[in-house]
């Protein structure tokens, strides 16, 4: 009896594919909420969902269609994100996040071929700037190699413009994630002439203690780090303990936030990182967001994240996609999109101070522009810097912008090598009929 | 009645020998044969091919290799999840240094230089035994992993240390890269499943097949009736290791497309194996592919259960599956500790016997 009530659930398994439900806006979130990375996943997953939840609340939608989304687990493993990926990709997706930069790339070749557009905000695959070779993959407001140009450019701002004769370390993640800053960092180490050694760090990273006893041979100037997950906190207290001063310990946006530097205690005071967009609830977008989401109890996971700061980057993707959709929308003059129509939008996005301002997030994030020749934004970031007394984060920089001449340089060797190898014609993509 | 041996008369040595002796067996086989190649390619939807099929066929390959080496020749091995790797890695370096080769001989000789390889890290078989040469080969794991993520010449110096699969043909048909249909991929993959299968099963049947089990059962005595130990463990690493390559060549041509080697082939992708071997049953090639199927095909069908039927919250159902899956596997061990395949072949016993059970 069992087996086959069993046997039964099963075979209605089998028929899965779930009905598309016309009339709605299907935006999947390919989240991981388990797992050693789960709980940087499991914030910004937060932020994600809550903002679309309020736009369903008190927009009922975008332009009056409604937002419907879908969760899918890939506990950051690369195998489980390519099943998500899988069983989503025949339900009209309008925009893949998929959180993983492994992710990104098993995802390129995919998304491009089934014609679903591709937004890895901050990580992925730095080259798909060039958005005459990746068609559909969108990296705004800025990558790796912009982060990695970013910390330097605040370095030489500190040093008087020299770095010559300085020591830097690159502590990484040893996955695509992690090595995707060592090309940038290497070719202006060869231009400034500081000395760079880049350091691995092999996943998940709750073991670093050689690591650290070689940087404390070394003796570097400054260390930056490019880490995610348990990696992160390890670090941060690692540095501590061998009194590294964390004035000169510089993390990229995914190594910044609040579950970072909380388990070093005092130890991280001093910490910084670099920031893509605001954090916290001082936005005007938080009191809609109290009364139609959090008071309703419509928020997603736990509802203690909000406002920390991978939940407003969460918040912050979710931003650009509406975004994107509305001028989709705009563009195409019809309510409900294809995913076609919806890389039509990110391709033509503009994100205004004004914009920001209208949405409740005033100043939030850089005011970019994409084209078709730049998928990546402005890639402007700020530094922020860890206040371990008053537990939080302060910025402590405007906008600093990265050496772009030096990044296109990097980006047109790489995607062209890319172009290549796959045989693709660079050139623009013809806006969507219909 | 219907399953029995009474009445299947056979007339020479190679009709009693051959690998299905029971005319019902060989029925059964040959229709599960053509419905795999004849009637599932018309019938099987992309998700189905891509997450479920796909990897249980991939990973069969591999389970297959680590029985020959564990269930067949008894000797513990903690590298199959780097043995994949330098298959992935030798098919990324064939298929980019030789863009004409066909991809089936890119694929059989990422075979043959993971055999190579794994003859090499079989070398101190020769020497030690047991727990000591599961961790001899848990040297492979971490140096052949090493040698991936920091050579930049095996992953041709990308900016990220991923490797990524180009498009390649098998008769007119992509099977590789994105354009890949979901049943060409399904075909190849069969095709490889299907004969290495074969071949594992006429290989454990003949003369190397005794002579590892030789091995297993007793070493010394081995040696005493005339069996080479070296060219016995030796030989079972090879193949074992050809096997792993295979899938692992597979793996990343076929089903990921692009990997990165400590994420895809790490320890956990080892003990995955080896957790096939012998949940599906040591020394059988059907217990290879009830392990693969028992752990790959699992998981997912749950979390469709879980997450696309009833609707549960997706952390959740991931947490729940951890938790079934680990209990299941104790569950089988603790009921069955042969393997699933020793459960089949109690339902033949009974099968044989019925309706009359003394």
């Amino acid at each position: 009896m069992k087996m086959t009530r069993m046997a039964a659930a099963l075979a209605v398994t089998m028929v899965a594919a779930a009905p598309a439900i016309a009339e709605s806006l299907h935006f999947p979130m390919l989240n991981y909420r388990t797992g050693p990375f789960g709980p940087n996943g499991m914030a910004f997953a937060d932020g994600y969902q809550d903002y679309l939840t309020l736009i369903n609340e008190r927009d009922g939608g975008i332009g009056g269609v409604p937002i419907r989304y879908t969760e899918c687990e890939t506990a950051y493993n690369t195998e489980r994100g390519v099943e998500c990926y899988q069983g989503i990709r025949g339900d009209n997706p309008l925009i893949v996040q998929p959180l993983s930069t492994g992710i990104t790339y098993q995802l390129i070749p995919r998304t491009m071929e089934d014609r679903v557009p591709m937004h890895s905000m901050g990580y992925g695959r730095t080259s798909a700037v060039n958005g005459e070779v990746f068609n559909w993959t969108f990296n705004y407001p800025g990558t790796y190699w912009d982060g990695a140009s970013v910390i330097i450019n605040y370095l030489l701002e500190e040093n008087d413009g020299s770095l010559d004769g300085k020591k830097i370390v690159l502590v990484y993640h040893n996955s695509a994630y992690g090595r995707e800053p060592i090309p940038t960092l290497t070719r202006l180490s060869e231009r400034l002439g500081y000395e760079f050694i880049p350091i691995a760090v092999d996943s998940p990273g709750q073991e670093q203690r050689s690591q650290w006893l070689q940087i404390r041979r070394e003796r570097p100037d400054y260390v930056l780090m490019w880490g995610w997950g348990v990696m992160n906190p390890t670090a941060i207290q690692e540095a501590a303990n061998i009194r590294f001063p964390m004035n000169n310990f510089i993390g990229v946006w995914w190594s910044g936030s609040e579950q970072d530097v909380r388990p070093a205690g005092e130890g991280a005071h001093g910490y910084r990182s670099l920031a893509m967009h605001g954090t916290g609830r001082d936005y005007p977008i938080y009191d809609d967001m109290q009364q139609y989401v959090i008071d309703a109890g419509l928020y997603a996971g736990t509802g203690d994240e909000v406002g920390t700061v991978l939940y407003s980057r969460g918040l912050y993707a979710a931003m650009l996609a509406v975004e994107a959709a509305r001028t989709a929308q705009e563009i195409h003059g019809v309510g409900v999109i294809t995913p076609a129509m919806m890389r039509d939008g990110m391709a033509n996005l503009v994100i205004t101070e004004e914009r920001m301002a209208e949405l409740g997030l005033p100043g939030f994030g850089p005011a970019f522009e994409v084209s078709c020749q730049n998928h990546g934004g402005s890639g402007e970031a700020m530094i922020q810097e860890w206040d371990a007394h008053n537990q939080e984060w302060n910025l402590i920089t405007e906008w600093i912008a990265p050496d772009r001449e030096l990044i296109m340089e990097m980006v047109m060797e790489d995607s062209l090598a890319y172009a290549a190898e796959n045989d693709i014609t660079p050139q623009c993509l013809e806006r969507s009929g219909g | 009645m219907i399953y029995r041996e009474a009445g299947d008369f056979k007339t020479s040595y190679a009709a009693d020998n051959q690998t299905f002796p029971i005319r019902g067996d060989r029925v059964a086989y040959y229709l599960v044969i053509a419905f795999a190649f004849l009637v599932v390619p018309f019938f099987i939807n992309d998700y189905w091919a891509n997450s479920i099929v796909l990897p249980f066929l991939i990973y069969a390959i591999a389970a297959l290799g680590l029985n020959i080496l564990i269930g067949y020749c008894g000797q513990l091995s903690l590298g199959s999840g780097a043995f994949m790797a330098v298959g992935a890695y030798a098919t990324f370096k064939l298929t980019v240094a030789f863009p004409g080769m066909s991809i089936v001989f890119v694929i059989l000789l990422a075979g043959l230089v993971t055999a190579a390889v794994g003859v090499l890290f079989g070398l101190p078989s020769l020497r030690i035994k047991g727990f000591y040469l599961a961790v001899a080969t848990l040297a492979a794991q971490f140096f052949l992993i090493w040698l991936f993520t920091q050579q930049p010449w095996f992953y041709n110096n990308s900016p990220t240390g991923m490797i990524s699969m180009p498009t390649r043909e098998f008769l007119g048909y992509p099977v590789t890269g994105a354009r890949a249909s979901a049943v060409s991929m399904y075909l190849f993959c069969l095709m490889f499943a299907v004969a290495l299968a074969w071949l594992a099963r006429n290989l454990t049947r003949g003369t190397m097949g005794r002579k590892w089990m030789a091995i297993r059962d007793m070493d010394i005595a081995a040696e005493i009736i005339g069996v080479n130990p070296m060219l016995a463990k030796l030989s079972a690493f090879a193949v074992s290791s050809f096997f792993i390559g295979v899938a692992g060549a597979l793996l990343f041509g076929v089903y990921l497309g692009a990997v990165e080697a400590g994420e895809a082939f790490g320890i956990d992708k080892s003990f995955l194996i080896l957790f096939m071997v012998i949940i599906g049953g040591l020394g059988s090639i059907l217990g290879s592919f009830l392990g693969a199927a028992f752990l790959i095909v699992g998981p997912v069908l749950l979390k469709l259960l879980l997450v696309n039927q009833l609707g549960w919250p997706s952390d959740l159902a991931a947490h729940l599956e951890i938790m079934i899956v680990g209990a299941l596997i104790l569950v089988v061990l603790i009921l069955e500790p042969h393997g699933m395949t020793a459960l089949w072949r109690t339902i033949k016993e009974k099968l044989r016997l019925w309706p009359f059970p003394h």
